[in-house]
């Protein structure tokens, strides 16, 4: 916008200063993107490559025996297997409630009276929590140690997505509402027909942080789950990657030869990094508009 | 009289599909919410968990608290969460900050795009991943990072292991993984800048940095500020994803937080009444932090939550 008039003319200063600017943005960019391709280049190269130390971008001496020994592990899939029924079970979960709680308490006081108590009620979560322990006994003695519902339900109800849709929905014009009241529908069909086909867009802000929640999440599994063999893929990455101990005594013998752990390590890093950078377009563009529609308001 | 209370009753009826909306939300908050909330009395008992949350358990007073301040893991575990969360409350909002005015100088489109898509990248590996990568290349035998030191002939440290280096390496590396991310905020404020006001300042012979300077920054003030206050509510959440994933035991001393802290006392050799306590001083000491702050931010920039 106010580039355009700066067309006037563009002084020396000016264009070392672009110069210098971008260059710097992209130095910074690459500080993000590098990490990355060097655990692709790391797990594409042979395992002698890797540990002389000749790999830094680039594949050497290009090898797929990573990630057919990965892959061909039952564990990983199980794991990844968990991790999508989590995210399938979490994410209508999450945007279930999202939106029936959202929709009442965007309503005026006037029209619905309980609504400040209920929303401070909510309110009051984001203030006070029971902290690990008390969250812990509660969720054990609600009897669901060991089970996939265990990572679902105490984050069932995402406060921050219920403000961020209720103030999405407050912005809805209430002539569109009094004239479905009138032609007799309830207030489900107006939430259902009306108010969820027109809010599409923050709709979809909504789901994806749940989906980015369920997918990330790790420590849940950990200490819910009591059999690794069911942990959600986060938790068993955290037992394979930083749990150097178990890491070691999880190859055999064989696949060292032609493999090593580093190898492993970033095969496993890259293949589980996949679909989160498969979504990541659509992520990154409905998250943009989520943070400024959800924290910079007034 | 009679008409008060069928107006009652109609608004009851009219007003009953929001109550039962809320219904399964208010349940499930009240359940693994408000009873962790109740829970919290595990501070003040000496805990058998085998008697369960709600079972008859002996109370203790403040036992559990002078517990912690003899000893010495808990200290060093709250001074390291403080110095390490205001660290990257700074940090996290100065770096955003400054990349936001830098990439709203950019004038190429294609340019600003590429770099917004990557820095905001790191930010969506969830911090197992992001840890098992910097763990590889900070590693000081074969990481990328050791070898590129290398080259330039310095030797390389060891980030992770060091007591003196892994404080600054938690910092850094969590300003890395997210300050894309925080420049959002900013790139969004600045979009709200009157343009007239560049106009005038073209007009009277300003330069690039002198807008910068005395337009966009002061433009944006505000909402600096305001995010500053709201960081204040999480002085003592130093970071518990990354930490634990980074953490060993050689650098618990300078990278302990209470969090992690918690975590081992707690559900690793299960003493829940110490741990508890902990947990109540954290949710106390937050709580307030977060109220002062919402309340300043209420008062002084208008901001609402809902």
């Amino acid at each position: 916008m106010k580039k355009s008039k700066s067309k006037i003319k563009t002084s020396a200063g000016s264009k070392i200063f672009t110069f210098i600017n971008a260059l710097i943005l992209i130095l910074l960019a690459l500080i993000c993107i590098l990490p990355i391709i060097n655990v692709l280049a790391t797990s594409l190269s042979s395992n002698t490559a890797v540990a002389g130390g000749k790999v830094a971008f680039w594949p050497v001496e290009f090898s797929l025996e990573s990630y057919k020994y990965v892959l061909g592990k039952t564990a990983f899939w199980r794991s990844m297997g968990v991790t999508i029924l989590r995210c399938i079970l979490g994410v209508s979960v999450n945007v279930f409630l999202c939106v029936i709680s959202a929709y009442p308490l965007s309503k005026s006081n006037k029209r619905f009276h309980g609504r400040t108590a209920y929303t401070w009620f909510f309110f009051l979560t984001m203030l006070i929590n029971g902290g690990l322990i008390p969250t812990f006994m509660t969720v054990k003695s609600a009897g669901l140690l060991g089970s996939i519902w265990a990572l679902i339900l105490p984050g069932a109800v995402p406060v921050f997505s219920v403000v961020l849709m209720l103030n999405f929905f407050r912005a809805v014009p209430e002539e569109l509402e009094e004239a479905a009241i009138v032609d007799g529908a309830s207030q489900w069909q107006i939430l259902m027909k009306i108010f969820i086909p027109i809010s599409k867009a923050s709709m979809a802000t909504v789901c994806l942080f749940a989906i980015v929640f369920h997918w990330n999440s790790w420590f849940d599994g950990i200490i819910y789950i009591n059999t690794p063999a069911q942990y959600p893929l986060q938790s068993y990455l955290n037992t394979v990657l930083i749990d150097a101990t178990t890491a070691t005594s999880a190859i055999d013998m064989d696949a060292l030869a032609l493999i090593s752990d580093r190898t492993i390590k970033c095969a496993q890093i890259f293949l589980s990094m996949l679909p989160i950078m498969a979504a990541y377009p659509f992520l990154q563009r409905y998250f943009v508009k989520g943070m400024t529609l959800g924290s910079v308001k007034g | 009289m009679v008409k008060n209370k069928k107006s009652g009753i109609l608004k009851l009826k009219k007003e009953l599909p929001f109550h039962l909306m809320l219904l399964p939300g208010i349940l499930i908050t009240f359940i693994f919410s408000y009873i962790p909330m109740l829970g919290m009395k595990i501070a003040f008992q000496k805990f058998i968990p085998a008697k369960g949350l709600f079972g008859d358990q002996i109370w203790n007073g403040l036992d559990n608290f002078t517990y912690l301040i003899n000893m010495p893991g808990a200290m060093t575990a709250l001074k390291n969460t403080i110095i390490i969360a205001f660290w990257k409350i700074i940090l996290g909002i100065i770096i955003p900050v400054i990349v936001a005015l830098m990439l709203n100088e950019v004038r190429s489109s294609k340019l600003r795009r590429s770099v917004q898509t990557a820095i905001y990248l790191p930010y969506f590996l969830s911090w197992v991943i992001f840890a098992g990568i910097l763990i590889d290349i900070l590693s000081p035998s074969g990481g990328v990072v050791a070898q590129m030191l290398r080259v330039i002939g310095v030797d390389p440290p060891f980030f992770l292991g060091s007591n003196k280096l892994f404080q600054p390496t938690l910092i850094w590396t969590d300003i890395w993984k997210s300050f894309g991310f925080g420049t959002i905020v900013y790139l969004a404020a600045i979009t709200g800048v009157d343009t007239s006001l560049y106009e005038a300042a073209t007009m009277d012979g300003a330069g690039r940095l002198q807008k910068m300077w005395h337009i966009t920054l002061p433009g944006i003030r505000m909402v600096v500020v305001l995010m500053s206050v709201l960081a204040l509510g999480n002085v003592l959440n130093a970071g518990f994803d990354q930490v634990q994933n980074l953490i060993s035991p050689q650098v618990y001393s300078s990278g302990d937080i209470l969090d992690t802290f918690i975590y081992r006392i707690g559900l690793i050799d299960a003493q829940f009444g110490p741990a508890t306590a902990l947990g109540v001083f954290k949710s106390a000491v937050s709580c307030l932090f977060i109220s002062v702050s919402y309340y300043v931010a209420y008062k002084f920039f208008d901001y609402r939550i809902f």
